[in-house]
């Protein structure tokens, strides 16, 4: 059968199970946008690419399943550098098809060229220019199989405009071993795990009088939850989630102590800091949860999970490394905790001590008797309580992000997409956009920043205009709030191009203006009652500005780079933050 | 280079495929992990679709497992294999254009006495080859440089394991 290189691209997505696209067509792309007409996938049509990019990656968060995304060259190429560099750094599945100029046109700076593979080569797990239309099976179905395997990640291939043109034969019998047709001798994802080191590992944890697991979002992306559940239930050991795994163990579960790191609770940060056995599944010691490494739970004995081998050894070096997936890695530590039978260790007095920083030191804020200012805490906790317990809560980038992280009571996993390790502002418009295309039965709420959601808002428009109703709440304290907290803490409250205003844009108008119903918030007393009308409504998007006090700052707060033992719980103790040297 | 500097140069034998690209995707990862490449040669193998790259890394930028690790991240990347120089055989080739000053037979002396090559002269100039072990080499240009070098170009060493120490 002859098809063009650009049908045999769009039946090789559509063989690797593609049902959705994001993207933006263009003069490079124009022959794959051709055939799209006839296609099973859906394309829906952004206002701007990064838009794309971050809208894959919510979709891939939800399903597990990579993101799609299909630009042209040039500036398309470029707008997907920096999705592509946040889903690079949260091993977020994603396939990025970029247009290029024609192939014998490479390198002659033709109209929108770019050399898109080599500005992505440090951002995604691997990319490829395609040379051949006959080539293009294969690259499909290696691109899914590098995306989704091992650590998973990005992976992009640059589509020549001739190459789409050109006509290949398609032999059908691929079609039937469709996924196996794989020609990497360098790349070996899948990683027998060693069942001496699980041995080690239930030593460990068989000895261990205050151990606690500190769960990454690696667990997600491995389907570890429910492998998890039972290797609590059989040892309960305490449980803290990091900012990439919320969701991953019931924050509703006596065993759930939240969130660790800068903004982490006292009781996750300091049960790390007292433990003696770190169970590190999944996660990756980043900065934001250590604090300073060399004083980062400084008596425990360390067991790390993590399917890269990379990351063994890169910040902290565990007694006991297993490499390999987490899921497997875990199931292999049940099965040998339970064939063992051993009595679980008296850990009362550790389980004491827990709960007792629990009582002492809870999340707090304080919502003033009037109503005014509104505190962003209490609108988080009334979305919260008054939203289907499923609800699915994308975030962007700073103070929004780390209240709802703190507030919301996540007890399902996968209901939480956030941009974790880039920290990419702008990121929740148009994620929330792709968990609600992936997940268009559940509630999708945005928790935003009014200065993120400048960043993206426009992507509300592509929500509007294709039926796809997500929920936007915008904390909008008139600042780029969590720089403002550090200029106020760090930089003796010298306020340096951090002040938006509260009323450009007025939300209201440019929510209407996109297409969305827009409402205004800026009294406690009106909170719930505008949040159950924004969710009573299913048709269109629905922006909600919540005017939020301007001066709330996040707590607890660890200093960047300052020692895990020195957790700063409120304002009370900001002169003890001012003291520090600026961090970085 | 004194002898904690040498202990810092480890050399790894890395066989990729050889795709357009494999070379940068190699610096680049250098350059964004900020890992110190110390020399590097790459050419292809007797196998058409595999090149070797041969590249000295300086430990004191990174330590020497996370290197490895980070390079073998890389899909084109096939094997890496770490040659300690003890278990291997090395060697590297350095051109050299030297000032020949009053007496020639003084700088012809250190090249017959190394084994140099003369390929190309002038009035002033002689243009030597010379192979060896890194560490021999190292002491010509010591030598030549106190004549006056005016132009040296060497290639990066090379290496395979010792044929007793392979497994």
């Amino acid at each position: 059968m002859r098809l063009t290189g650009a049908q045999a691209m769009l039946k090789s997505l559509e063989l690797s199970g593609v049902d959705v696209v994001f993207g933006l067509p263009g003069g490079a792309i124009l022959p794959l946008y051709d055939p799209l007409i006839e296609s099973s996938i859906r394309h829906v049509l952004v206002r701007h690419e990064q838009g794309a990019g971050h809208m894959a990656s919510g979709y891939a968060h939800i399903t597990g399943k990579p993101g799609v995304v299909i630009v042209t060259s040039g500036p398309a190429a470029t707008n997907i550098v920096t999705p592509l560099c946040d889903a690079y750094i949260d091993s977020i599945p994603m396939i990025a098809i970029t247009g290029q100029v024609a192939f014998g046109a490479i390198g002659s700076d033709a109209f929108q060229e770019c050399d898109t593979v080599g500005i992505t080569r440090s951002v995604t797990k691997h990319n490829e220019l395609i040379s051949s239309p006959d080539d293009i099976p294969r690259l499909v179905q290696e691109a899914f199989h590098i995306a989704t395997t091992g650590r998973p990640g990005p992976v992009l291939l640059d589509l020549p405009k001739d190459i789409a043109n050109t006509d290949m034969e398609w032999d059908p019998a691929i079609e039937l071993t469709w996924g196996q047709d794989l020609d990497l001798p360098g790349y070996r994802p899948h990683i027998e795990i060693d069942s001496s080191a699980i041995a080690a590992a239930v030593e460990l944890i068989s000895g261990a009088k205050q151990p606690v697991i500190y769960a990454g979002g690696g667990l997600l992306r491995a389907r570890a939850v429910e492998a998890l559940a039972e290797f609590v239930e059989l040892t309960e050991i305490p449980v803290v989630t990091t900012l990439m795994a919320r969701g991953v163990f019931p924050d509703d579960h006596e065993l759930c102590l939240g969130m660790p790191g800068m903004h982490g609770n006292y009781t996750a940060i300091t049960a790390i800091q007292q433990c003696d056995l770190l169970l590190a599944f999944g996660s990756r010691f980043d900065d934001r949860v250590t604090g300073k490494v060399d004083a980062f739970a400084p008596k425990a004995k360390v067991v790390h999970i993590d399917i890269d081998p990379a990351e063994h050894g890169k910040i902290r070096q565990a007694e006991v490394p297993i490499v390999g997936d987490a899921r497997e890695a875990i199931v292999a530590i049940n099965k040998l905790l339970i064939d063992q039978g051993a009595a679980r260790p008296d850990r009362t007095a550790w389980r004491s001590m827990v709960s007792g920083w629990q009582e002492a030191y809870p999340l707090k804020y304080d919502q003033s008797d009037t109503g005014y200012p509104l505190k962003p805490q209490y609108v988080l906790e009334q979305l919260r309580d008054l939203s289907p317990a499923d609800t699915i809560v994308v975030s962007g980038v700073g103070q929004h992000q780390m209240w709802a992280s703190q507030f919301w009571h996540f007890n399902y996993p996968y209901t939480w997409v956030n941009s974790g390790g880039l920290g990419t502002m702008g990121y929740a418009v148009p994620a929330a956009i792709g968990a609600k295309v992936a997940s268009p039965d559940k509630t999708v709420w945005a928790v935003d920043g009014d200065g993120c959601f400048q960043m993206t808002s426009q992507e509300l428009i592509t929500a509007a205009a294709e039926g796809i109703p997500v929920k936007i709440a915008i904390l909008n304290n008139s600042y780029l709030g969590m720089v403002r907290q550090w200029q106020e803490l760090f930089y003796e409250e010298r306020y340096s191009q951090v002040y938006l205003s509260p009323d450009h844009p007025d939300y209201v108008k440019l929510a209407e203006a996109m297409g969305c119903v827009g409402l205004r918030v800026d009294r406690a007393e009106d909170v719930a009652g505008v949040i159950e009308q924004a969710n009573a409504i299913n048709d269109r998007p629905v922006v909600v500005d919540f005017r939020v006090d301007e001066f709330e700052k996040v707590y607890p707060m660890v200093p960047s780079g300052g020692s895990n033992d020195v957790v700063i719980v409120g304002p009370e103790g900001d002169a003890e933050l001012g003291l520090g040297a600026a961090p970085s | 280079m004194n002898a904690r500097e040498l202990d810092q140069l480890h050399i790894l034998s890395v066989l990729v495929e050889d795709k357009s690209g494999v070379l940068a995707r190699v610096a680049s990862l250098f350059a964004r992990r900020g890992f110190n490449i110390h020399s590097l040669a790459v050419a292809p193998t007797n196998r058409a679709r595999f090149s070797r790259i041969t590249v000295v890394v300086d430990l004191e930028s990174a330590p020497l497992e996370q290197i490895i690790k980070q390079l073998d991240k890389l899909i084109h990347v096939v094997k890496i294999e770490e040659l300690r120089p003890a278990d291997a055989v090395e060697r590297e080739l350095m051109l050299v254009t030297v000032v020949k000053g009053e007496d020639p037979h003084d700088v012809l002396d250190i090249a017959n006495r190394n084994g140099g090559y003369a390929l190309d002269f002038d009035d002033d100039h002689i243009t030597f080859s010379f192979g060896g072990a890194p560490k021999r080499l190292d002491v010509v240009e010591r030598e030549l440089a106190e004549r006056g070098i005016r132009r040296i170009q060497r290639t990066g060493r090379i290496a395979l394991p010792l044929l007793a120490t392979e497994s």
